[in-house]
């Protein structure tokens, strides 16, 4: 009876230990694995499961291991906020041994200059700010391209002159991609305007879709969204309304209603990109690319879209690749009607960068 | 069959023995459900519950993470306690950063030394003016503090975005919507070099001595428990009811608000639009987790914010999704709370059939 | 559509969608806290019921079928809570808040095969007649069945507390569980049955938003709307009829801002969204002086475990 307690403590201990070395010994094997692949590892802010902006991220991932198999390892954390918790989960990831670790919102600017430092030899992409280090990058695509080339199909088909716009929150680039928007629709349509509806959320099919009904029942013909989820095309789809996509093709939400949609393509960048740090080749970049480069993509055009204005949208495409046609060139009016950019003028990318005004033709004002 | 019989005094032996029980339960489950999703068991705990802590950096981040939630959690539970129900601890703190950092921000230019205690009072006065709403209301208009504080959590939100895409954002920041970086003099010194770990994690455990005392030593804290239990019998104490309410709900402004300024004036160092992932609400379950006593509370704040850095861990070594860290967190809690039976019921044997 | 349809029709048909699932999750709450049970975990139930319903609706193709899953998938929910607080007297604000953890990650772990996939909704049915009434018509007859079914729900509540024995018993125990235990009603079986009601109509609540309302399934569809279902649910001071009204006016104003935006109003957007939040309080504010009505209906033992031999 003494006996047993330490017998059974004994034991015990024995499982511990082994336990323990088993640890240790399925730690160290990933590590020390033989042909040592590159690791690269995502942080996400929404879900993967959002279906938007986050999902699109994800597809690149998944474009790496379909490119490179066996010779990369990718890791993602998913609904990281962009407060406290963005530093931990950086840092975590670049102690973790990826050698390279894109951080996929504006949020986490800062987190990932400060995690840089800490690890120079670990290399970083940082979406859509605008601060560098030797060895952290930044990149963003110029999806104010691809609103130019929808703008122009909404003035040509708008029959009410009144486009909805779905906004999620005012900061530039959502600005920028209205403007953009509003400018080439004036070009071929000086009647047309645009009205705009704030969600403040990125995400919220419910709200999308009320902001959707509100601007059809307003008498808009023509939604358009800058927001991630296919409910506002679902209503345009209900109520006999046309409309644009965003971030991937929500045709199978509406098939009827959908006339293209802009498409967030990282694939390409991200293979590039992963590609440098296996050869050894990778520098600090600021890659800020468009159509020209794939990052801003196209779903084929739906069934209600005429020959003529599929002509002119491609003909807006390919005046932007050539450089020919620039959708910030001038003469461009603010709402007040006052020329703030000069005919022949182009805006250059500090101004767009930090857009806040609103441009003629837009309804309403931009809160300051 | 098994049945539950009353104890009759709360078994001091299960308030220990219980959460062990619902440990062994997680795991148990938690076999099942990695054995579902195809990971090793050994690793998936491995993830969970010890690669986050195995390091010093580890356990300064637990620190980091545990410190909003358990001085908000430890004022909650003064609350609940006397039946004032603020579930609106996530726009008090949410308000304090604003507070404190609009401080912060005003003296961007100032390198002195008062600068940090001003920005703490400004946080804890800015959660406090939130708390006072639901206060205010409930004791002057009789509305339900459970409907005003929750939407109050919304508005809150609310307003730091626009002041964040406004009057806040860092003039020379492109117009995106955050504040400049705060400077030295208005960031919390660090208390370990190399990490984050601040002196919130201190106050906070300094606040759950001072509640302690509060509940237990002073005839305030006793008038809260007998409010608690017989509204009207707490009156004896000499402390109406509004009193009351109005005590809880602004301790809890205030410990909110601070920890909404520790947060920005910490870790994240600015104003963001979003500045908690929620601590707000986390606390309260952490409260009740801890049995609303303020030593269970820091117990329950450091299982929680394990939970959440494990779940990050997990999702870093084993590649699960976040969904399944939710899954698991449910399933820790349920098994965590359920266990909590043991401590006022014993299980006894009972034979169908035979009459008692 | 026809051509009477004047704006405020087309806004009123927008409010009535956007109050729907705030109605069918409410109204659940309502007689789960009406027996003296709180459970928080309304927006896990409700992303349960989105989630499950949707799938059995995609897979089988029937509407029918998806809320009756939704449906069933709330109340599974809603046992494992009923199971630890009212068995096992776990804390019920604690439980229901990690019921709200587990339904998330539970439903974005089950769904994630569904995420992308088109659905057509729910469809409209006008009732014949009804629906040629000028204006009213098309505001009330010509909705999705779920609609008209959130309303009879209403009603029928309303009913069922109000002038049933069933009602009333459950009123007693969530009164007095002691005195209704005494007179010899089951006290946990009630709260059972109650706290599986809510499940349903919460599910019912996640069934309209990913079937009807935005019809697809995404993360988180549901964003907070259960929180707010409970919160109209004491802005309701636990009456069925100022339920409804709590959420039409919630909803109403949610539509209004959008309508003010679109409009152009120079304000900004977040305190345009503040509205609805603002409203309600001020509304609670003016609704909540009569001190005796309120305590008349709200359920003395709310929150509190109960044990029979106590």
């Amino acid at each position: 009876m003494f006996a047993l307690p330490s017998l059974k403590a004994t034991r015990i201990r024995k499982t511990v230990v082994v336990l323990a070395a088993t640890l240790v010994s399925l730690g160290s094997l990933s590590a020390f694995a033989d042909d040592h692949p590159t690791k690269v590892g995502f942080v996400y802010v929404g879900p993967v499961g959002d279906h938007g902006w986050t999902y699109r991220h994800d597809v690149g991932r998944l474009a790496i291991e379909a490119e490179f198999g066996d010779k990369v390892e990718t890791t993602f954390v998913e609904s990281v906020g962009e407060g406290a918790d963005a530093e931990r989960v950086i840092r975590k990831l670049a102690a973790d041994g990826n050698d390279l670790i894109f951080t996929t919102s504006f949020g986490y600017m800062n987190p990932t200059i400060k995690v840089a430092k800490m690890f120079p030899d670990v290399k970083f992409e940082h979406a859509t700010g605008y601060k560098r280090a030797d060895n952290v990058s930044t990149y963003s695509a110029r999806f104010y391209e691809g609103r130019a080339v929808i703008g122009t199909m909404a003035g040509m088909m708008t029959k009410s002159n009144i486009i909805g716009y779905i906004a999620s929150f005012p900061i530039p680039e959502v600005v920028r991609g209205i403007n953009a928007f509003t400018i080439a629709m004036r070009k071929v349509n000086p009647d047309a305007e645009v009205r705009v509806v704030w969600v403040n959320s990125w995400y919220d099919p419910g709200k999308e879709g009320d902001a959707a009904k509100t601007l059809i029942d307003q008498g808009a013909d023509i939604i358009t969204q800058h927001t991630d989820s296919p409910a506002p095309l679902q209503i345009a789809q209900e109520r006999g309304v046309i409309g644009f996509g965003q971030a991937s093709d929500m045709s199978a939400f509406a098939p009827d209603a959908q006339l293209t949609s802009i498409i967030d393509d990282w694939n390409q960048y991200y293979i590039d990109r992963t590609k440098a740090v296996m050869d050894g080749t990778w520098e600090s970049v600021d890659v800020w690319h468009g159509i020209d480069s794939g990052l801003v993509g196209f779903a084929e055009y739906g069934p209600a879209v005429s020959e003529d204005v599929k002509a002119a949208a491609e003909v807006i495409k390919e005046g932007i690749i050539d450089g020919s046609i620039h959708p910030f060139q001038g003469p461009i009016n603010n709402q007040a009607g006052e020329e703030v950019v000069a005919e022949g003028e182009i805006l250059d990318d500090g101004v767009l960068l930090g857009m806040d005004y609103y441009v003629e033709g837009v309804q309403g004002s931009l809160p300051k | 069959m098994i049945s539950l019989q009353p104890r009759q005094q709360p078994s001091k032996l299960m308030g220990l023995l219980a959460p062990l029980l619902a440990l062994l339960l997680t795991v148990l489950a938690g076999l099942v459900l990695f054995a579902l999703l195809g990971v090793p068991v050994g690793q998936g705990f491995y993830a969970f519950f010890i690669e986050p802590v195995s390091s010093v950096y580890g356990l300064s981040e637990l620190g980091v993470k545990a410190a909003p939630l358990i001085m908000i959690a430890v004022a909650l539970s003064v609350g609940y306690r006397s039946n004032v129900w603020n579930i609106g601890a996530e726009g008090q703190l949410i308000l304090g950063g604003i507070c404190g950092g609009a401080v912060a921000l005003y003296f961007y230019e100032v390198d002195a030394w008062y600068v940090l205690p001003l920005m703490m009072l400004s946080g804890v006065l800015g959660g406090m003016l939130w708390a006072a709403i639901p206060a205010l209301l409930r004791t002057r208009f009789n509305a339900n503090e459970i409907l005003t504080s929750l939407m109050l959590t919304y508005i809150a939100a609310l307003l730091l975005s626009l002041l964040v895409h406004g009057p806040l954002r860092d003039p020379d920041g492109f117009n995106f919507p955050e504040s400049r970086l705060f400077h030295a003099a208005a960031t919390l010194p660090n208390i370990m070099q190399g990490t984050r770990l601040h002196i919130g994690a201190l106050v906070a455990l300094l606040l759950v001595v001072v509640t302690w005392v509060l509940l237990s030593r002073t005839l305030l804290g006793f008038a809260l428990k007998v409010n608690g239990q017989a509204p009207r019998a707490g009156q004896y104490a000499g402390f109406t009811q509004n009193r009351l309410i109005w005590f809880s709900l602004l301790y809890c402004g205030a410990c909110a608000g601070l920890a909404g300024l520790f947060e920005v004036a910490g870790p994240i160092g600015q104003l963001l639009p979003t500045i908690s992932p929620g601590y707000g609400f986390t606390a309260i379950i952490v409260a009740f987790l801890g049995r609303l006593h303020p030593v269970g509370v820091v117990f329950a704040g450091l299982v929680m914010a394990l939970s959440y850095l494990g779940g990050e861990s997990a999702q870093i070594s084993l590649n699960l999704p976040v969904a399944v860290t939710g899954v698991f967190q449910g399933m820790l809690l349920f098994f965590l709370l359920a266990a909590d039976v043991l401590i006022h019921y014993r299980l006894v044997w009972r034979r169908t059939g035979v009459a008692a | 559509m026809s051509a009477d349809n004047s704006m405020l029709v087309l806004i009123g048909l927008s409010v009535i969608t956007a109050a729907t699932p705030l109605v069918y999750a409410a109204i659940g709450e309502l007689v789960v806290e009406k027996s003296g049970v709180l459970n928080l975990g309304v927006e896990g139930m409700m992303l349960g019921g989105a989630v499950g319903g949707f799938a059995v609706a995609h897979l089988s193709g029937s509407a029918l079928l998806g809320v009756l899953a939704g449906m069933l998938s709330g109340m599974l929910l809603s046992l494992l809570f009923a199971f630890l607080t009212l068995h096992l007297r776990s804390s019920q604000v604690a439980t229901g808040l990690a019921l709200t953890l587990f339904g998330i990650g539970l439903s974005a772990l089950l769904g994630q095969p569904l995420i992308g996939v088109a659905y057509e909704g729910i469809p409209t049915y006008a009732i014949p007649v009804l629906r040629d009434i000028p204006v009213l018509g098309t505001l009330l007859f010509e909705h999705d069945l779920m609609v008209y079914g959130s309303i009879l729900l209403v009603v029928a509540v309303s009913f069922f507390l109000r002038s049933t024995r069933a009602g009333l018993i459950l009123r007693a125990v969530g009164d007095s569980p002691e005195a209704a235990h005494a007179l010899g009603y089951r006290v946990i079986l009630v709260r059972y049955l109650a706290t599986l009601f809510g499940g349903a109509c919460a599910g019912l609540s996640g069934c309209y938003l990913s079937m009807a309302y935005a019809p697809m399934w995404a993360e988180n569809l549901s964003a907070g709307r259960g929180w707010i279902a409970l919160a109209l649910v004491v802005f309701a001071t636990w009456q069925p009829s100022r339920l409804l009204f709590g959420a039409y006016l919630f909803g109403g104003i949610t539509i209004l801002q959008l309508h003010a935006q679109a409009i152009g109003i120079n304000v900004p957007s977040q305190l345009m969204s503040m509205l609805p939040y603002i409203a309600t309080i001020i509304v609670l504010v003016l609704i909540s002086r009569d001190r005796g009505r309120i305590r008349k209906n709200a359920p003395a033992s709310i929150g509190q475990a109960f044990h029979p031999t106590k």
